[in-house]
């Protein structure tokens, strides 16, 4: 293993996997933070020169937290096909990046040697990898799952519908689901934050949701997006749920953070395949972000690419419907601008991607960070070509409950028409059948939200 | 009785007083267009009370969405251009996240430290760009500038107050002038002794810590511009603790949240500060400990 090389004539030489793995990262403002970041644009190709030349078998063999400390780690490596990372442990990063672009290479392929990955190797290789790269590479894989519909299909772009309210208030979070409905959001899923998390308050918009649901026969998913623990006594209690939501970190500890491990994960998903209201068999949904492990100082002088990339890892584990990076939402301490924003979106997909999960993005900001709307709609239209399963979809991009802005509902229609994407099938169907949308574009009626209304209120 | 005749007459005369009327008033409308368009006024795009808003085409139900949209602040009933915004949307939206960057990428002003008799120190940030990137410079200070707040402010004070810019100055800009006064006479009502004040330019929250411990105060709190949202940039915190060490945990801390015109008025928090102080001096504790 060869840790060192000239550039120009000079030597770069580096002490660990770990330190390549950090210096070989894109600018972020999280790695210079944390200290992992290269001191120079030089130094960052430098250890990019190095990763280049690493064997599969190297960084599999130096996970950036050990195995004996971590169970995230367990979960990844013991999680991998022995007889597949045999083919490929002597390729480099480099012939692996090449190999997944090679035009005879096709998703199915690519989908096969994913199970022979570690995180750290697709951490490797995206950092090996320009934006295009990144949107061509991810753009061949197709990963579909299936909750209640099918997300993921080729040619399909689906929403989130994101209708917070800033006290859950169930009579201002309605005209938002409605709005959103109208707009063809919500075929990915019809999901919460809420505010209290509280198990009384999350049953009732649970049972709001899914009375909203079947009432007008929507064919898509509901979810309240509180605690995992939180969900599971509600479950318990009856509420309707198809399926669990939980934030999770590319680390024990930063999951401890979170309140979770992975037994408590297992336990839920067993819980939701038992008790919830879905066909299933893909019962879980994920949020990650680069930069949560760094926020809890459980990063372990790791990149925060790569804890990403762990995140994926442990996701895979349990088969989820829907895992989606938060990608701007922690501040620009972690992404200082649009330009770490639109990187970290389209290495998160990629990374989601290759790990062999239905990724979607969050393309989002704060008011903090030096960024706004328009690198939003780049970062999603970027996405859409790339093949991204969905997006999160709130009012004009204004989130008045979590205070960010995200893509809009408006944008899904947009983006699916510049892109030529159609909503989740089932759910195009249901939109033909209220007369939202016909032959892929929205009817005069669409954008309405008090279709769902009469004169004396809630139809 | 009246005849038909005079009725006729009645009539006539009600329907000319009538269009007189409605003539006075057209003439009154083009009489104001025309000192509009004289004026170039253009309306103030934010003065529009988005909750009435409804922009929607041919709506099926209008009363009834306007009515559920009473209980929420999202952008809801907006219409579209094709698949994206009506303009008036897209520029109200441009125009909210412009007050919130402002709020984060200008300065207080030197008028308003002047003004308020304050003097102002910095953290180790050196800019804008740095405090926002590295938050663990913004709790810390030089020897130097320590030294200067030493010097400056009296020691061992039963309450050091002092404000920072925060992640909004127009919060700052917006509160200060009354919020400050409030709790310095809700505190005198008590007999409670308030240190030097000052301004602290680039500071996070925990900059209190080694404020409190440089001056040696019982109570430290700071009143900092919080993160602002579309719908306002003016939201203020005050931050207090009882005895802050550095490197304290969150749950030690108290906080006031939300002071602004639309949430809890700068002078109404003032008073309730003051009680939490008095409360964090009296059980000496802070934080979750403290019984309020």
């Amino acid at each position: 293993m060869n840790l060192k090389t000239r550039l120009f004539g000079e030597v770069f030489s580096f002490d660990s996997v770990k330190e390549v793995l950090g210096k070989a990262n894109e600018e972020k403002s999280g790695d210079q933070l944390a200290k992992t970041a290269a001191e120079s644009v030089t130094e960052r190709i430098a250890a990019k020169t190095v990763l280049s030349n690493l064997l599969l078998a190297d960084l599999r063999n130096h996970p950036v937290v050990p195995y004996e400390e971590d169970e995230v780690t367990r979960v990844i490596q013991d999680d991998m096909n022995e007889k597949i990372y045999a083919e490929i442990k002597n390729w480099t990063a480099a012939e692996l990046r090449e190999w997944i672009l090679d035009d005879k290479i096709r998703g199915s392929d690519i989908k096969r040697i994913s199970r022979g990955l570690s995180s750290e190797m697709i951490a490797a290789v995206t950092k090996l990898m320009s934006d295009l790269d990144l949107i061509y590479a991810a753009k061949k894989i197709n990963i579909t799952a299936h909750c209640n519909t099918t997300i993921g299909r080729e040619g399909t772009l689906a929403m989130r519908l994101q209708p917070n309210h800033p006290t859950d208030d169930i009579d201002g979070i309605m005209p938002s689901v409605m709005e959103g409905f109208s707009y063809g959001n919500g075929d990915a899923v019809l999901g919460l934050n809420p505010v209290n998390d509280g198990v009384s308050n999350v049953e009732n918009i649970l049972k709001h949701f899914d009375e909203f649901k079947n009432k007008w026969e929507i064919p898509t998913q509901i979810s309240v997006l509180a605690h995992i623990s939180t969900q599971m006594k509600a479950v318990k209690n009856g509420a309707p749920i198809d399926m669990f939501f939980q934030s999770i970190a590319g680390s024990e500890k930063g999951n401890e953070a979170f309140g979770v491990d992975v037994e408590l994960l297992t336990e839920a998903r067993e819980l939701a395949l038992k008790e919830g209201t879905s066909a299933g068999p893909n019962v879980m949904y994920f949020e990650t972000g680069q930069g949560s492990e760094l926020s809890s100082d459980a990063h372990h002088s790791a990149d925060q690419l790569t804890m990403e990339a762990r995140c994926y890892g442990l996701a895979k584990r349990f088969e989820p419907f829907l895992v989606n990076t938060v990608v701007g939402f922690i501040g620009p301490e972690y992404l200082y601008d649009g330009k770490q924003m639109i990187r970290a979106g389209l290495e998160d997909h990629f990374m989601g991607k290759l790990s062999g999960i239905s990724m979607g993005v969050d393309c989002c900001y704060t008011n903090h960070m030096k960024t706004d709307q328009n690198d939003v709609e780049k970062l999603a239209v970027l996405l859409a070509n790339a093949g991204c399963n969905y997006f999160i979809g709130v009012p004009v991009g204004d989130d008045v409950m979590l205070n960010y802005q995200a893509a809009g509902y408006h944008d899904a229609q947009a983006v699916r028409e510049v892109v030529g994407l159609r909503p989740i099938r089932e759910f195009e169907e249901w939109l033909k059948k209220m007369g939202l949308m016909k032959n892929g574009r929205l009817t005069s009626k669409a954008g309405d939200p008090s279709i769902f209304l009469n004169s004396n209120g809630v139809k | 009785m009246i005849n038909e005749k005079d009725l006729t007459e009645i009539v006539e005369r009600v329907i000319e007083e009538l269009e007189k009327e409605e003539s006075r008033e057209a003439v009154d409308q083009a009489v104001k267009r025309e000192a509009k368009s004289n004026n170039d006024e253009i309306v103030d795009i934010t003065d529009v009370d988005l909750k009435k808003q409804f922009l929607v085409d041919n709506p099926e139900n209008r009363e009834a969405f306007l009515k559920l949209k009473e209980s929420t602040s999202a952008r809801l009933g907006v219409g579209r251009a094709g698949p994206r915004y009506k303009t008036e949307t897209l520029l109200r939206f441009r125009a909210d996240h412009a007050a919130a960057m402002d709020a984060v990428f200008t300065d207080v002003s030197d008028q308003l430290i002047d003004d308020m008799n304050l003097f102002k120190v910095k953290t180790l940030c050196r800019d804008k760009d740095e405090y926002l990137k590295r938050p663990d410079l913004g709790k810390k200070f030089s020897d130097e500038t320590l030294a200067e707040i030493s010097n400056k402010c009296e020691k061992n004070p039963q309450v050091q107050i002092y404000a920072a810019d925060g992640l909004s100055s127009t919060a700052v800009e917006a509160n200060l002038k009354d919020i400050f006064p409030a709790i310095k006479q809700g505190l005198e009502g008590y007999n409670i002794k308030i240190g030097t004040p000052f301004f602290v330019q680039y500071g996070r929250v925990a900059s209190m810590e080694p404020i409190a411990k440089c001056l040696n105060a019982k109570v430290c709190c700071v009143l900092i511009g919080e993160r602002p949202g579309l719908a306002t940039a003016e939201s203020l915190s005050c931050y207090m603790a009882y005895d802050a060490e550095i490197g304290m945990p969150e749950s030690k801390r108290n906080v006031i949240s939300n002071i602004h015109a639309d949430g809890t008025p700068a002078v109404e928090a003032g008073a309730h500060i003051a009680d939490v102080i008095k409360a964090m001096l009296e059980q000496k504790t802070s934080g979750l400990d403290l019984d309020i």
